[in-house]
Formats: C-alpha cells, sequence, structure tokens
C-alpha cells in the first residue's frame, strides 16, 4: 500500500462482506422456502426474503466498488484520496440507509408514507429518505474521487472507473420519477437496473480488471490501455440499445423486439473480449506475482462472467425464444451465474488483492481462498445448470403444454432440491472466503518448490 | 522525459491504417445491420407474398437516386483525404463540404420518402415488412446525420488522420446502403 488514504477501502470492504454474509444467508433462506413452501410463511414471507437477497446484494457490490476505487484511485493519480474523512462519513450514510431498508422492508414500517414507506418497485424501493441518502452518498463519493483524480495523474483506467461511476450514481436518478403508466414506469425502471448492469457497471468491471491485471501480470500499460477501450466500445455499442431485450413484452412498440434482439446478441463480445483480455495478459506477463487467490479470482470472474452474463444471456435474448422463457427459472439461472461471475467474482478479486496491502501482510492464506473459490464457483456454476434444466422443463410444461404454474412447480421439486445443496455449499465457499481474508495471520501451507524450476 | 519505450507487440492491430476504435465501431456497425438484413430476409421465408406486396409500396427509382448521391458524396470525401495529404487543404475541405451536401440531399430524398410513408398511413405495425424498413433505414439514416456532423468536425479539424477516420465512416454509411438497397428495395 502505497498511500495511506488507501487504507478506506477497508472499512468498505469489510461491511461489503458483512452484507455479502447477509446477502448468500438470505438465497439459502429463499432456496430452502422453495422446498418447503410455509417455511417462515407468516414471519418473513418469501417476497422479502427475495428483496433482502437481492439487494443487500446490490449493496453490497457498490460498496466494494466503491472500496475498490477508494483503493485503486490513490494509486493510479499517484496520490493520497482528496478526503478520507468524507470517504468514512459516506459509509456511515450508506450504513445508516441500509440499515433503514432492512427494518422498513422487514418490519413494513409507516406503509404508504410518502417519505418514509417503502415504494414497491423491486430494486428501488428503498423508502424516498433513504434514496435520498444514496444520492447523496454518491455525491460524496463522486466528489471525493473526481477531486482525487484531478488533482492528480490521469490514467486511461481511471477515466473508465470515473465514467463507470458517474454513470452509476446519474442514472439512480431515475428512481426518483415513477409514472403512473405501468409500461412507463418499467421502461424507466430498466433505465436503472439495465444500464447498470450492462452498460456503466461493465465500465467499472473492465477498468478494476485491468489495474488487477496492470498489477498481477506487469504487461505494459499501453496494451491494456487499447483492450480497455475496445472493451468499453463494445460495451456501450450493444449494451444501450440492448436495453430494448427487457421492452418485449411490457406495452412499448414491437420494434423493440428486433432492436432488443439485435443489440442485446451483441452483449457477448464485451464479455468475450474480457475473457479473452484476462488470459491474452496473463499469457504475456512475465510478472510472478505471489498474490495467485486474487490472479485466480481475476481469470474466474472473467470466465465465469463471459458464461453466466454472455452465454446463459444470450441463451434466452431473441425475443422468439424469450417468448417462451420469459420469467421462467432459466432467468433465475442467469442471474445468478452473471451477477456472481461479473460482479461478484470481480469484488473477491479486488478484495483478495488488496486485503494482503491493507493490512500489512504478505499475501497470506491463499490456500483457504482459492479453495473458497472452487466451492463457491463450482457451487454456483452446478446451480446455474440445474436452474437452467428446471427452466427448461417449466419453459415445456407451463409455456407449450399450458400447465398451471404451480402443478408444474411441484414437478420440478428435485431440481430445487439440488438448487439448495448447491447453494449450501455456495455458502460454505462465501464463508470460507471471508475467514481466508479476515482471520489467518500466516500461510496454512508454504508455497512449493516449482517456482524455483527452471524453464523448459 | 524518458526514453520512449519499445513498442509493446499488438499484433496486427498495429499495422490497421487509421484509428483502431473507428475499426471497431465499423465492424460492430456492419455486425447489426448484417444481423438485421438477416432477421429481416428470415422472416421474408415465412411470408413472400406479404413482403412482395408490402414492397410494392416502396419507391425504388428514388432509392436508386439516393445510391448514387450517396456514393459520390463517399467519392467526394475520398478524394479529400488525397487532396489534404496533398497539402491542398482548402480543395479537402470544399470536397468535404460537397460530402456533406450530398449526405443532407440523401437525407431529403429519404424525410420525402417518409413523408409519403406517413401519408398512406404506413407505420410500424402496418406489416413486418415495414418494422424493418423502418428499422433498417431509419437507424441508416441515423447514422447519416452522425456522419454528417463527423465530415464537419473533420473538416474543421483536418489533420489527414482525423479525415481518414470521417471518411471510413462515411463509406460504412456508403457500404450499409448498397446493402440496404437491393434487399429493402428490389428484392423484397
Amino acid at each position: 500500500m502505497k498511500y495511506q488514504s488507501q487504507k478506506v477501502a477497508l472499512a468498505y470492504f469489510a461491511v461489503a462482506l458483512a452484507l455479502f454474509a447477509v446477502q448468500v444467508l438470505g438465497g439459502l433462506l429463499a432456496g430452502w422456502i422453495y422446498v418447503s413452501p410455509n417455511f417462515l410463511s407468516e414471519l418473513l414471507p418469501f417476497n422479502i426474503v427475495r428483496m433482502l437477497h437481492t439487494n443487500s446484494l446490490i449493496v453490497w457490490l457498490l460498496l466494494g466498488f466503491f472500496g475498490a476505487a477508494y483503493f485503486l484511485v490513490p494509486e493510479e493519480a499517484e496520490r493520497e484520496l482528496h478526503s478520507p474523512k468524507l470517504a468514512y462519513l459516506q459509509l456511515a450514510v450508506l450504513v445508516i440507509g441500509t440499515l433503514g431498508v432492512v427494518l422498513t422492508y422487514v418490519f413494513n414500517l409507516f406503509e404508504g408514507n410518502w417519505l418514509l414507506g417503502k415504494e414497491g418497485r423491486e430494486f428501488i424501493e428503498q423508502p424516498k429518505w433513504v434514496k435520498v441518502g444514496i444520492v447523496v452518498a454518491a455525491l460524496m463519493f463522486l466528489y471525493n474521487i473526481t477531486m482525487t483524480v484531478l488533482k492528480g495523474k490521469k490514467t486511461a483506467i481511471t477515466n473508465i472507473l470515473l465514467l463507470g461511476l458517474w454513470g452509476l450514481a446519474l442514472l439512480f436518478l431515475f428512481s426518483f420519477y415513477n409514472p403512473s403508466n405501468l409500461s412507463l414506469d418499467k421502461q424507466y425502471w430498466w433505465n436503472i437496473v439495465h444500464l447498470w448492469v450492462e452498460g456503466v457497471w461493465e465500465l467499472i468491471m473492465a477498468s478494476v480488471l485491468a489495474y488487477l491485471m496492470l498489477k498481477l501480470t506487469g504487461v505494459d500499460r499501453e496494451v491494456i490501455e487499447k483492450w480497455l477501450y475496445v472493451i468499453v466500445a463494445a460495451a456501450l455499442f450493444s449494451g444501450i440499445l440492448g436495453t430494448g431485450h427487457h421492452y418485449y413484452w411490457i406495452g412499448t412498440p414491437g420494434y423493440w423486439q428486433w432492436i432488443g434482439s439485435i443489440f442485446s446478441s451483441l452483449e457477448v463480445v464485451p464479455f468475450f473480449a474480457m475473457m479473452s483480455f484476462a488470459f491474452v495478459m496473463v499469457w504475456k506477463g512475465r510478472r510472478d506475482h505471489p498474490n495467485k487467490a486474487a490472479l485466480l479470482w481475476s481469470l474466474g470472474c472473467a470466465t465465469l462472467a463471459f458464461f453466466g452474463a454472455g452465454v446463459w444471456g444470450f441463451l434466452h435474448t431473441l425475443h422468439g425464444v424469450n417468448y417462451y422463457t420469459h420469467g421462467t427459472q432459466i432467468t433465475a439461472a442467469h442471474g445468478h451465474l452473471a451477477f456472481f461471475g461479473a460482479y461478484v467474482s470481480l469484488n473477491l478479486a479486488i478484495i483478495s488483492y488488496a486485503m494482503p496491502l491493507l493490512r500489512g501482510r504478505d499475501p497470506y492464506n491463499q490456500v483457504l481462498n482459492m479453495a473458497s473459490f472452487w466451492l463457491m464457483a463450482g457451487g454456483m456454476t452446478f446451480m446455474t445448470f440445474v436452474l437452467t434444466f428446471a427452466g427448461t422443463v417449466q419453459t415445456h410444461l407451463q409455456r407449450v403444454m399450458g400447465e398451471y404454474f404451480m402443478e408444474v412447480q411441484d414437478q420440478l421439486a428435485v431440481f430445487y432440491w439440488m438448487r439448495f445443496g448447491a447453494g449450501a455449499a455456495f455458502v460454505l465457499g462465501a464463508f470460507l472466503f471471508i475467514y481466508a481474508v479476515a482471520v489467518p495471520r500466516r500461510e496454512v501451507i508454504q508455497p512449493g518448490e516449482a517456482a524455483g524450476v527452471p524453464a523448459e | 522525459m524518458h526514453a520512449p519505450a519499445p513498442k509493446p507487440d499488438a499484433g496486427l492491430l498495429d499495422d490497421l491504417p487509421g484509428e483502431l476504435m473507428m475499426w471497431v465501431l465499423i465492424v460492430s456497425e456492419l455486425l447489426v445491420f448484417g444481423a438485421g438484413l438477416a432477421a429481416f430476409l428470415s422472416v421474408r421465408i415465412s411470408d413472400p407474398a406479404g413482403f412482395a406486396a408490402a414492397r410494392a409500396a416502396l419507391d425504388p427509382a428514388l432509392a436508386g437516386i439516393n445510391t448514387v448521391v450517396l456514393i459520390t458524396s463517399g467519392f467526394l470525401a475520398a478524394r479529400s483525404l488525397d487532396l489534404r495529404l496533398g497539402l491542398k487543404r482548402a480543395a479537402a475541405r470544399w470536397h468535404l463540404a460537397g460530402a456533406m451536401l450530398l449526405g443532407a440531399v440523401f437525407l431529403a430524398i429519404k424525410f420525402q420518402e417518409y413523408a409519403a410513408k406517413a401519408a398512406e398511413g404506413i407505420s410500424t405495425d402496418t406489416h413486418a415488412f415495414f418494422t424493418f424498413y423502418y428499422l433498417l433505414t431509419g437507424f441508416h439514416a441515423a447514422h447519416v446525420v452522425a456522419g454528417i456532423v463527423l465530415l464537419g468536425l473533420v473538416a474543421w479539424k483536418d489533420a489527414p488522420r482525423n479525415i481518414e477516420a470521417g471518411a471510413a465512416f462515411w463509406h460504412m454509411v456508403d457500404l450499409v446502403w448498397v446493402l440496404l438497397f437491393p434487399v429493402i428495395y428490389v428484392l423484397g
């Protein structure tokens, strides 16, 4: 760690990982409700559990992005953060907002209240006061980071990262606009949800990956920047009009079916480019960085993102296919692998890289960290296959044969049991990861002698 | 200042003429329009008679004139780069202005065409043919607008490298039209 103010990232990563634990436990609970539907149905209804599962995901990913930015921007800009104090204050605002959200959701406080009650729009159901808090926190963050970059060195990595983070914050403003026309409501809603994960978040992902590749492989910055620009161009070109793949059945004009199908099919390109980028850099790189866990997470991130977001996304993005698969377990399969591959793994990669530096230790306990990678990646991959099969069966029975929803659900029970098992393995992996970065103070296994063997 | 580092090996990409990002854009555009045309032809298989009937409402002669207009415009843009390389800056700019003007003529004719269709009550929902017709030619027309702006920019900042990038984009717009014209207006 070169700059003292990078330490801010530690607090962000800690809160992010705590929420990660909450998120996966929520997922496990939701997975259990799938096999035992009346479990806690009075106390904690499924819709609330699901909301906590998805929203805690989004919030911890955002905290991870903030942490990543606070970690890498001082190093790229070659100066201390503009104001570490402001960064801590921002974290406090976000934590208070998150607690407010959880309490409001779980106990359904202030129902119907304009300022204090939840708003009921999936993912952006936060009470209005929390939304304002999020905007205030985002402004603090952008001010802090932008000032740091403006006063320091500007690199392609920080430029793209800033572009992504500014876009993220500006797009969130759509959450304040809630038209009474349901079609318009959905259309604006997707401007946040889609343009985040298939637009500006990809910029954040590409720039953080580029930073990791720069550090881990030692490839020249010039080469990395060229890749970065191509990836970002491909992401924005396909992703922005790719929003059309959410407009198929919400009441927007029919031509969106073709705009959405064509542009979103190309969304696989940036993910393929990111995967190629990561592997080519590692092959070209001459640096043998000791932090193998961070490298494993980086490569895993690029690969799983390509399959989860790229391939599984393409699987049901054409409107002719989506007409049948819309809202089945196919969507759940895609959602799980895409979020895990792209954004969870990205956060875990930067955390794996940064934690030893932030805590002033050599890369430590990589064995446990890498074991947690395989547990999580294995669990999630298995879950994805299980849900894909479940979704295929569901699509056929429900959408082709016309059977009733609940009758079909009964026939999917075996898949839901397997999904619960896969989820349990994942949760184990998640806790192992948190343990691996938080607790041990020395290597569990000493590195072997392989490094000393001369090349063939 | 430090000594220039040895150029990193970026492979084949370094041998491309002009701007790398412009090529990324051109390839992406060709993929999109190619996919659009492929979809058009696929849907046409399901209803050849309907497509033929719908095509009869179009005016191939007008579109033919537009083809000549756009290709001439492309020629002027290409000449402009040669002139600029021959250090004839003023002539290069006049050629770019000519290319832009012909781009505007293309748009004027296109606008006439759309107005005539609208007057007949033909919208994107009239028939699948017209969905593609409006989408593909509309996207293309939007690129003509963008191209005119781009040519204006490179006429202003007229480094040969810039003119090359502007002309490359303009040729892509040309190429896309040359593909759209036979498939939509003639083949139907």
